[in-house]
C-alpha cells in the first residue's frame, strides 16, 4: 500500500496538523516507510489467530457507581487559553 | 396500518426510515469517571480531569451504566452479548475534550431486538432493533451567549449514553412517532433514561430515503441529527422524503449527507457532506480492556425485570377487561397503570378505568398535576366507584362528588355521608315526591292522559329535581309510569 500526496494532505487535516506544502514529499516518503516495516507482518499466516486487543490478559475491572470526583471547576479551567464565565471560550464554532 | 403513500403526478412513492437514539443512562457518577451526572449545575462543575482529557487519565467503568444497558437490552428483546468492546471514535470538535469518544463499534453490548407498536388505527407492527451500544456524551457548546466565541460547559461530557440503532422498518411518520413514544415509556419503566427529549436525556437522529411505491430497492439516505421532539421528528420525515421525491423527478440524485432540521420552518437544511466530514478512525480503546458478562450476571438482572407496558396492557385487557385502546392509554406511564391498579382493586376496573380516563385525567390537566401529585387518591376513587356500583350515589351525584374530592381530598364516603347525598331507593319517598309533581301539575297529567305520552319523561325530571338529584333514577322511571297509568 502506498501512501501518495492526498492522502499525506488528508491524514494531516484529519489529525489538525499544518504540514508545509513543501514538507509533504518528505512526510509522505516517512509515511510508506512506516507502512512498508509494518506489512512485513503479513509475512506471518493470522489464519486462525484471533486479533489481539491488548496484551493485558485481563478482563475489564469496574467501578461501583458513586460521586467521587469533580467539583473542581477552577483547575478544570486552569489551562484554557481562554474562558469566560466559567465556561471554556473557544472561536465560534456553528455548523 | 394504512399505507403512507406519497403521491406525485409522476408516480407513488413509499419512505424508508431508520432512527438512531442516544438515551442517557440513569446512573449517579459518570460512565468513565466519578463525577456526578447532575443535570443544571453551574457550568464545568461536574468535571474529573478524565472528562477534561487531561493526558495520563484513564478510564474506569461504571457498573451501574453496563447494568442499565443489560437492563435495557432485556426490555427491547434483544441479545445481550456477553463478550464486548469498547473503541474510540475519532473527531476534532470543541465539545470533545480528548478529541475522541469512547464508544462501542465492532461488538456492541446489545445485539438484535424489537419493539412492538401500536398505530392509531388499532393495528401494530414489529419494529426492529439493529443493536445498542454504550458510550461517553459530549460537553455541551453554547453559542449565543457572544457574538464571536462559543461557549464549553463539560458536566454533560462522559455522561453514559445508550445508543439504539433501529432497522429501515418505518414506512410513515406515525410509525416513527409511536416507536419514539413506546421506546420512552420502555425506558422510563426500567428506569434506565427519563426520556425527556425537550431537555436531551433522549435525542433522535432520523435517516430518510424514498423508493418507488412497491420496489425493494434501498436509495441514497439523509441524515437529520438531534431532531429533538416526536411530533419533529415526523414532520422531518415527511418534509424530507417530499425533498427526495422532488430531486428525483426533476432527474436529479441525492447525496448521502447530514442535514440540520429546522423546527421554525420545519424544513431541512445541509450541515455536512457525510464522505469527507466523517472518517472516525475507530480502533479498539487501548484503555480498557474487553467487557466480559456471565451467565449469571444476565440471570440475575432478568430476574430484577419489572412487568412492561406490553405485558400489563395485555392483561388489563385480558383479565381485567379494558379495551385495548383503554389498557393502551393507562399503561403508557408506569405511574399511571399503578394508580389505575391500586384504585381498580376489589372495585369494577372498566368503571375505574373510564373515570379516570374521563373527569380523573381532566381534573388533573386543569388543575396541572402530576398523577403523583394528585389531591383524589386511588384508594377515594376506588371508593367513589363502588359507591356508583352499590347504588349508594347516582353517576350524577358522584361527579359532584369527585369535585369535592379533586378540591379537598376526602373520603368519597365521608362527603356523602356529610352532605347528605346517599341516593333513596326508598319507594315509599320517591312515590311521595311524585305524588306531589302530579299533584301540581293536573294540565300536564291531563295532556299525558290525552295521548302525550312522551311528558312521562317531564315527570322524571321534575321528580329528579325535587329529589335534588337523590333519587334513584331508575326507581323513578319505573314509579313515574306506574303513576300516571293508573
Amino acid at each position: 500500500m502506498a501512501i501518495d500526496n492526498e492522502t499525506v494532505k488528508r491524514v494531516a487535516f484529519l489529525s489538525r496538523l499544518k504540514i508545509e506544502d513543501s514538507k509533504i514529499e518528505a512526510a509522505k516518503e516517512e509515511f510508506n516507510k512506516i507502512l512498508n516495516w509494518v506489512e512485513e507482518l503479513n509475512e506471518v499466516n493470522t489464519d486462525e489467530v484471533e486479533p489481539l486487543i491488548s496484551v493485558n490478559e485481563t478482563t475489564l475491572r469496574l467501578r461501583e457507581d458513586k460521586v467521587t470526583d469533580g467539583n473542581y471547576q477552577e483547575a478544570i479551567l486552569a489551562n484554557a487559553p481562554d474562558k469566560e464565565y466559567d465556561y471554556f471560550a473557544v472561536p465560534k464554532v456553528v455548523e | 396500518m394504512a399505507e403512507y403513500i406519497i403521491e406525485t403526478a409522476k408516480g407513488k412513492w413509499e419512505v424508508v426510515v431508520g432512527l438512531e437514539i442516544h438515551c442517557q443512562i440513569i446512573s449517579q457518577s459518570k460512565i468513565f469517571s466519578g463525577a456526578s451526572t447532575e443535570f443544571g449545575d453551574d457550568p464545568n462543575i461536574n468535571v474529573s480531569f478524565v472528562d477534561a482529557g487531561m493526558p495520563g487519565m484513564l478510564p474506569t467503568l461504571n457498573m451501574q451504566c453496563v447494568h442499565q444497558a443489560v437492563k435495557t437490552g432485556l426490555g427491547l428483546n434483544a441479545k445481550i452479548n456477553k463478550y464486548s468492546e469498547f473503541s474510540r471514535k475519532n473527531y476534532f470538535y470543541a465539545d470533545l475534550p480528548s478529541g475522541y469518544q469512547i464508544t462501542q463499534f465492532r461488538f456492541p453490548i446489545v445485539g438484535e431486538g424489537s419493539i412492538r407498536i401500536d398505530l392509531s388505527d388499532g393495528s401494530s407492527k414489529i419494529i426492529g432493533i439493529e443493536r445498542m451500544h454504550i458510550e461517553q456524551d459530549a460537553g455541551k457548546s453554547i453559542h449565543d451567549l457572544s457574538p464571536h466565541k462559543s461557549f464549553i460547559d463539560l458536566n454533560r461530557a462522559g455522561v453514559g449514553l445508550m445508543e439504539i440503532v433501529t432497522k429501515p422498518d418505518f414506512r410513515a411518520p406515525e410509525e416513527a412517532g409511536a416507536f419514539l413514544r413506546k421506546l420512552r415509556s420502555i425506558l422510563r419503566y426500567l428506569g434506565t433514561c427519563d426520556g425527556n427529549m425537550d431537555e436531551g436525556s433522549m435525542r433522535c437522529d432520523v435517516n430518510v430515503s424514498v423508493r418507488p411505491y412497491g420496489s425493494d430497492e434501498l436509495r441514497t439516505r439523509c441524515e437529520m441529527k438531534n431532531v429533538n421532539s416526536v411530533k419533529f421528528v415526523m414532520q422531518a420525515i415527511e418534509n424530507e422524503a417530499k425533498r427526495h421525491i422532488e430531486v428525483y423527478e426533476n432527474g436529479g440524485t441525492i447525496c448521502q449527507e447530514t442535514r440540520q432540521f429546522d423546527p421554525v420552518t420545519g424544513q431541512t437544511k445541509v450541515m455536512r457532506k457525510k464522505e469527507f466530514a466523517h472518517d472516525y478512525r475507530y480502533f479498539p480503546e487501548p484503555d480498557l480492556p474487553p467487557l466480559v458478562l456471565s451467565d449469571e450476571y444476565i440471570n440475575q438482572i432478568k430476574k430484577e425485570m419489572i412487568e412492561l407496558p406490553d405485558a400489563k396492557k395485555q392483561r388489563f385487557v385480558e383479565t381485567l377487561g379494558l379495551t385495548p385502546y383503554d389498557a393502551a392509554v393507562l399503561c403508557e406511564n408506569k405511574e399511571v397503570a399503578d394508580f389505575f391498579e391500586k384504585a381498580a382493586a376489589g372495585h369494577d376496573a372498566k368503571k375505574v378505568a373510564n373515570w379516570m380516563m374521563s373527569d380523573f385525567f381532566a381534573m388533573l390537566n386543569k388543575k396541572k398535576l402530576d398523577i403523583r401529585q394528585s389531591p383524589v387518591s386511588a384508594e377515594n376513587l376506588g371508593k367513589l366507584v363502588e359507591l356508583i356500583s352499590k347504588e349508594v350515589i347516582s353517576g350524577k351525584i358522584a361527579k359532584d362528588v369527585f369535585e369535592i374530592m379533586s378540591e379537598t381530598g376526602d373520603n368519597p364516603e365521608k362527603i356523602v355521608e356529610e352532605k347528605g347525598l346517599k341516593q333513596v331507593t326508598d319507594t315509599g319517598a320517591i312515590e311521595a315526591i311524585i305524588e306531589q309533581v302530579i299533584a301540581s301539575n293536573p294540565d300536564n297529567v291531563a295532556a299525558y292522559k290525552n295521548g302525550k305520552t312522551n311528558l312521562a319523561g317531564w315527570f322524571v325530571g321534575q321528580t329528579l329535581k325535587m329529589s335534588q338529584g337523590k333519587a334513584n333514577p331508575a326507581i323513578v322511571n319505573k314509579l313515574v309510569k306506574e303513576k300516571l297509568d293508573n
